[in-house]
């Protein structure tokens, strides 16, 4: 079947579509936008949470043909899509992270722009990121957090994330990064 | 596989009836697990998630008519108040991604002994709206569950709401399982006080080859209840109602824990769930 969808803002297009399969296979195969990670494909780890019509929820849980006609947006819109509060100025320039031994230059995909998502930024810098798997689900999961709460308590940040499993285990960085991120929107 | 997308309820009855073979979709967060791991080839998904009819919610004769597509997080959102226990319940679901999918009327069409919804919807003595292009009618939710992932609808009807009654008293629920999010319950119990009628819910969660409530308990805790003077709870009055909720308990032993266990935690939860509740009922914080 061919299904229709707004992605990042674009008008997007499958065809041949199986009528069993998921929009985060859609997605990742059919698309070219391979930032939300196939890993479970229960919904227990998070990876490949989106939003879908500006709702939270895991891309390999959703069939495709639901996602026809409506609005879906990945990590990989977020940077286009603006900080979740007002003030694109605040996202800075692609850069390595300002302190650890990671070096390597941080790549993004290459039609995000310049700017990362002041959530992306703070992940980079609080060394929130270690074998990266998990990252895009967290990004996406904490955006949505800062969205609705612009400064949240701790406990409120763990039952957010709650979701999102990561098993380099690198939790205390992540909490350090979303207290980044909501510190430098807020 | 077909994939069928009705637009409007009626539509969609017109499908169910005309596709028997046809899984109803709605948040996916079973169905899809089951064809993402190859467990289920059905010939064709029914997606709901059309029918604007099912995702809403209203006051109708004193009752809250909850659409069978209504989510867990909007539960939360929007009824905590008035569905007291089955909020509770909502938030222990999955995960923020999970609520924001999976629906009440889900967890009922699915029929799962785990179920987090229906130890809930026992305690509240809710009502399961089934629906098919011939009519509609109501199932006290008791009645609804015959077996292990059974329920009372045919193959033409479809789950489309539940009945409540708004709470007049103190409502409870407690699960345990391994960490606080992601979890499918060892077991879990639903309380309900129903002061205006002097009466008590229970709702028993992986406890049975079905949901079920605890009638025994329930008929002795409505009776020795001072429900107007609200006096203190005797605790051989507590153990005895704990002791009946654990022997209306028919558990099995299996990976997420023993029959003995279970039974055990079943009498812990009630006692603990009863003093909450009765607490809130006294007016006292717990």
């Amino acid at each position: 079947m061919r299904i229709t969808l707004t992605v990042n803002g674009e008008q997007r297009q499958a065809d041949d579509v199986w009528e069993g399969e998921s929009l985060l296979h859609v997605l990742r195969e059919r698309m070219g936008l391979p930032g939300s990670k196939n890993a479970c494909e229960q919904g227990e780890c998070g990876s490949c949470t989106i939003y879908l019509d500006g709702t939270t929820c895991c891309a390999c849980l959703v069939a495709a043909g639901q996602a026809h006609g409506r609005d879906v947006v990945t990590v990989e819109g977020l940077s286009a899509r603006g900080p979740a509060t007002e003030g694109a100025g605040t996202a800075r320039p692609v850069a390595g992270p300002v302190t650890g031994p990671v070096t390597g230059p941080v790549t993004g995909p290459p039609d995000a722009g310049e700017a990362l998502h002041p959530v992306q930024q703070a992940f980079l810098d609080a060394g929130a990121v270690q074998c990266g798997f998990c990252t895009p689900g967290l990004l996406v999961a904490t955006h949505d957090l800062l969205t609705r709460d612009p400064d949240p308590d701790d406990a409120e940040i763990r039952e957010a994330l709650s979701g999102n499993l990561c098993r380099c285990t690198g939790y205390e960085k992540i909490l350090d990064a979303v207290r980044l991120a909501a510190g430098r929107m807020g | 596989m077909e994939f069928l997308r009705p637009d409007g309820l009626p539509d969609v009855l017109e499908a169910r009836a005309a596709h028997p073979g046809a899984l109803p979709l709605m948040g996916g967060t079973d169905v899809m697990v089951a064809l993402n791991f190859d467990r289920r080839r059905p010939d064709a998904l029914l997606d709901l998630t059309r029918a604007p009819e099912l995702t809403a919610w209203d006051h109708v004769d004193g009752m809250v008519r909850l659409g069978a597509g209504v989510t867990y997080s909007r539960v939360i959102d929007e009824l905590a108040t008035e569905l007291p226990g089955l909020a509770i319940a909502s938030r222990t679901v999955g995960s923020p991604q999970i609520r924001n999918r999976g629906t009440v009327g889900g967890n009922l069409g699915a029929a799962s002994p785990a179920g987090d919804s229906h130890p809930a919807l026992l305690a509240g003595f809710a009502e399961v709206e089934l629906a098919s292009r011939d009519g509609v009618r109501r199932v006290p939710v008791d009645e609804f569950f015959t077996g292990v992932k059974q329920h009372a609808g045919r193959g033409d009807e479809l789950v489309t709401a539940v009945w409540i009654r708004p709470a007049t008293g103190p409502q409870q629920f407690s699960k345990i399982g391994t960490r606080n999010a992601m979890v499918i319950a060892v077991t879990s119990f639903g309380l309900a006080l129903h002061p205006d009628r002097e009466q008590v819910g229970t709702g028993l969660g992986s406890a049975a080859p079905t949901p079920r409530r605890a009638r025994d308990a329930e008929e002795f805790l409505g009776a020795e209840l001072d429900w107007s003077a609200r006096r203190d709870i005797r605790d051989s009055v507590a153990a005895e109602f704990a002791r009946l909720v654990a022997t209306a308990a028919s558990p099995i032993d299996d990976v997420r824990g023993t029959a003995a266990y279970r039974r055990h935690a079943l009498a812990v939860m009630a006692r603990r769930c009863l003093s909450w509740a009765w607490a809130e009922h006294q007016g006292r914080r717990h």
